[in-house]
């Protein structure tokens, strides 16, 4: 992730459009890509939770969910940083892309209201599997959104002659994308142990009680 | 500094600021659990029934 800011920042040339403000796109859309990698991830465990019945999915699917919204806080922020730049506004209700990632977060900030509304058993973890699977449509709908409806405010980088930016920018792109992704993953492998490790040390604590 | 460039580095700050109070809530959650673990082996210690006193040996004597 350093390495890819530092390429962005000090490597990879200003955009003929947006001038040096453009350089946000290497840190705000590999965090949008990372958040919607989480949320599938999420998903996936839900799907795997309801298919197999095993409890730990359960606890994977909940982390995803968590460290998805801490991105989607990330890509919201940041976004709207280079909304004030580019547009003038901090947020446009006008542009589809931004209304539905809003909706895909608020959706997936729901999610810990009903988590904990519901007492900690089987029946909290099947509630709580179908929402995540249920959000994941959201994914596409908000990613797609915005070549669908032919939105003019946001602007569309990948099209169907692919990405529209020259090699190098695409190179630092992607090391910014691996490097979102691997400080996801870390997050998540440390969220993970550490959620687990408090869910042990609770049933030891009944145990001795 | 020009304008752009105060938001540009404003937006990878704001990323940056997110991951340091990130790890330093995990650190305190640590410290937590640590802390918890703690009270649990005391408390596992203080149940733990006494050991029980050794057998007196006796020496083999012949029956019958």
């Amino acid at each position: 992730m350093t390495g890819g800011i530092a390429l962005a920042l000090y490597v990879v040339p200003n955009d003929a459009d947006q001038g040096f403000s453009q350089k946000i796109f290497y840190i705000h859309v590999p965090i949008a890509l990372t958040a919607y990698a989480c949320f599938g991830w999420a998903a996936w465990k839900a799907f795997r939770l309801l298919s197999r019945g095993e409890e730990r999915y359960d606890l994977e699917s909940y982390t995803a969910v968590h460290i998805g919204v801490i991105f989607g806080v990330l890509t919201l922020v940041t976004g709207s940083i280079w909304a004030k730049i580019s547009w003038g506004h901090w947020w446009v209700w006008g542009s589809r892309q931004l209304v539905l990632f809003l909706v895909l977060f608020l959706f997936y900030s729901a999610y810990f209201m009903l988590r904990y509304s519901v007492e900690p058993w089987r029946q909290r973890a099947n509630m709580s599997a179908v929402y995540a699977l249920f959000g994941v449509v959201l994914v596409p709908v908000s990613f797609l959104a915005i070549r669908l409806a032919q939105d003019f405010v946001h602007p569309v980088v990948f099209n169907r002659h692919g990405p529209q930016m020259s090699a190098g920018m695409f190179a630092t792109f992607c090391v910014c994308v691996a490097g979102a992704l691997a400080l996801a993953a870390s997050l998540y492998a440390n969220e993970l142990a550490g959620k687990r490790l408090d869910a042990r040390l609770r049933e030891l604590r009944e145990a001795l009680a | 500094m020009t304008s752009a460039e105060k938001y540009v580095l404003a937006a990878y700050l704001v990323v940056f600021v997110a991951v340091l109070a990130y790890v330093l809530i995990f650190a305190g959650k640590l410290a937590r659990l640590e802390r918890e673990l703690g009270q649990l082996a005391e408390l596992a210690r203080a149940k733990r029934p006494a050991a029980p006193k050794p057998a007196v040996e006796r020496e083999e004597a012949p029956v019958g």
